[in-house]
């Protein structure tokens, strides 16, 4: 179960503790609820404006919305554990090469997808695939693995806001819950039932008014807990000293990551050009000139969110070195990276209502998130797989089939978090590393003319094949017994570095290898996708 | 110009592995282990060369094409 199983059976005894933090989670989940409401008023009705608002977001909610889509569980409650575990090292790996990665993503493969998007009426990644490469088959292929890709990343949120909210409600409930605290499944439940209910009724424009919200929400509310946490230990100057006396360790990278380990870091954010609801939050943009905003102001955003994270969990290293902050353990003894951040929410910020506004900053990350997945997996099962095996579907059958497959994903999502207990960031370097393996596919969609559908299938396989056995070696063997890899300050690796390396490698040389030894594209599909430059 | 955006964005992509102070602990500011500083300095000079690819590198080819009369004629 997620919800620190190690402190009940440790019998640690949380002291009573105020529940204004959580009615003010409550009262910001009502908000949320105001807001799903009068956005789904908006909704015209049709399947296009469900699944993509009918394409009239302009550049600052497109922002939000792509910003807000990318931040998840993986960016505050992870990003504050692996640096408490990895140091200051963390930011390399995933914010700053985020902000030249996915930014790349959006400029080069983004604004493309969006113009076949607008230009060919498609509404999911998957429709733009079958066309491209005129193979219904591949759509096929392509739907369970994609849907595979995103449970993990769904689970991630969960299991994220289940620690949280455990961690920073502990006390609240002395003898009707484990350790006085919300437990993970009631809190999984609440933010399931809140994000069902305003993209159920308003589809993506439901999502993106509420990212818009949220967005804002976690920036302002993470800088000011920043603050406030920092103010607690004395300054800033004195939190970090303290981390370089107690853990020196931690604000270097020797000695926690090599340089190998660390370039190979670099594939991981290639998946935001493959996560097929960015590809969606894409399809929404009014314009071209909608995306230049978030080119620009991308990479900054993540600087604005990452770094008082990484600063937060290094300074966590050095008061836990010190004895100052205890963190809840894992079943092995461990501090778990997971309840860090809230561990130091709740020791370093004297105020409840300081406190409960952090807090619905840090759910309105992760809610921020699963909204965008939610509506995503619905669209792709009614246009991706009902729709081409069906044939002709209503309208208002696009919209209802899309609304039942979200309730069904979230459902099974839901219960597979009850039983999950992996790392929050790790789970999501396996997802993204996924993701990032079949960019060469995106990739090559948009710029090489002699890719084919027979490379194309031969990359989907080699990425399934390579990323299924890597997990299964770093997951599901024990520790010493791995056939591939070694797990190094927590990382599975191989050859030192991110298995990422070899999912990528497979898949881009069974694109290239395949594509050129069968049959070009015919000249007809070229010119479509390639308007201008005709050859 | 396209060119030196292209070029200018492998070199971030070069320093971005900034090995040469994997082992300084120095605060930069009192609070800000370099490692950290340097890397969100990296993130402002990441917004930077995405700013001069729109002005220098914007797909304005593709964007008029996709704004041009809608074709709709996508497999669905």
């Amino acid at each position: 179960m997620i919800h620190a199983p190690s402190l009940i059976a440790l019998g640690q005894a949380a002291e009573p503790a105020t529940r204004t933090p959580l009615y003010i989670i409550i009262v910001y989940m009502l908000a949320l609820f105001a807001l799903g409401w009068v956005s789904s008023r908006m909704f015209r009705g049709s399947s296009k404006d469900f699944f993509v608002a009918s394409q009239s977001i302009g550049p600052f909610m497109l922002l939000m919305s792509v910003f807000g889509t990318t931040m998840t569980a993986f960016a505050l409650v992870g990003s504050t554990g692996k640096a408490f575990s990895l140091g200051i090292g963390t930011y390399g790996l995933m914010a700053s090469s985020s902000g030249l990665i996915h930014t790349a993503c959006f400029f080069l493969v983004g604004i493309r997808m969006w113009s076949f998007g607008k230009k060919y009426g498609y509404v999911t990644q998957i429709q733009f695939f079958r066309d491209r490469f005129e193979s219904k088959a591949l759509g096929y292929l392509m739907f369970p693995i994609l849907v595979g890709l995103i449970i993990p990343y769904l689970l991630v949120g969960l299991m994220g806001a289940g620690n949280y909210i455990f961690g920073v409600t502990r006390g609240m409930f002395p003898g009707t819950f484990a350790a006085g605290a919300v437990p993970a499944w009631l809190s999984g439940l609440v933010i399931c039932c809140v994000v069902l209910f305003y993209v159920f009724f308003g589809g993506v424009r439901s999502a993106v008014w509420a990212n818009t919200f949220q967005t804002i929400v976690f920036m302002v509310m993470g800088l000011v807990g920043f603050l406030v946490i920092a103010d607690t230990l004395g300054g800033l100057s004195e939190a970090s000293a303290k981390a370089l006396e107690h853990s020196p360790e931690k604000l270097q990278r020797e000695g926690l990551m090599t340089v190998p380990h660390f370039i190979s870091y670099m594939l991981v954010p290639l998946s935001v050009g493959m996560f097929p609801h960015l590809f969606q939050h894409w399809l929404t943009a009014r314009s071209a000139k909608s995306f230049r905003l978030t080119v620009i102001a991308h990479p900054i955003c993540i600087m604005i969110v990452w770094v008082p994270c990484i600063l937060i969990g290094i300074w966590a290293a050095g008061l836990y070195a010190a004895g100052d902050l205890t963190v809840p353990p894992l079943p092995n003894g461990n501090a778990n990276p997971n309840a860090v951040l809230s561990a130091m929410v709740k020791k370093f910020m004297d105020s409840p209502i300081l406190i409960g506004l952090f807090s619905a900053g840090v759910l309105a990350a992760i809610m921020s998130s699963l909204d965008s997945q939610f509506v995503c997996i619905g669209s792709m099962f009614t246009n991706d797989f009902v729709v081409p095996l069906k044939g002709k579907v209503s309208d208002s059958q696009k919209v209802w089939l899309g609304r039942g497959f979200i309730v069904f994903i979230v459902l099974i999502t839901y219960v597979i978090s009850l039983f999950e207990t992996k790392s929050v960031f790790n789970l999501g370097v396996w997802c993204f590393s996924g993701f990032a393996a079949l960019f060469p596919i995106a990739f090559a969609s948009v710029y090489w003319k002699r890719v084919t559908t027979a490379g194309v299938f031969a990359s989907v396989i080699a990425t399934v094949i390579t990323w299924a056995m890597f997990i299964y070696d770093a997951l599901g063997r024990e520790n010493g017994e791995q056939w591939f890899g070694v797990k190094e300050h927590g990382e599975y690796l191989i050859a030192g570095v991110m298995p990422v390396t070899f999912i990528f490698l497979a898949s881009v040389v069974a694109l290239i290898g395949v594509s050129l030894v069968t049959k070009a594209p015919k000249q007809s599909t070229i010119d479509r996708f390639f308007p201008t430059n005709k050859a | 110009m396209k060119n030196v955006v292209y070029a200018l964005i492998v070199i971030m992509a070069i320093i971005h592995q900034d090995f040469w102070w994997w082992d300084n602990k120095t605060l930069v500011f009192g609070f800000m282990p370099l490692g950290l500083f340097y890397h969100a300095l990296f993130s402002c000079m990441a917004a930077g060369v995405w700013a001069l690819a729109i002005k220098w590198a914007w797909p304005s080819d593709i964007e008029e094409w996709a704004e041009s009369a809608d074709e709709q004629g996508g497999e669905q």
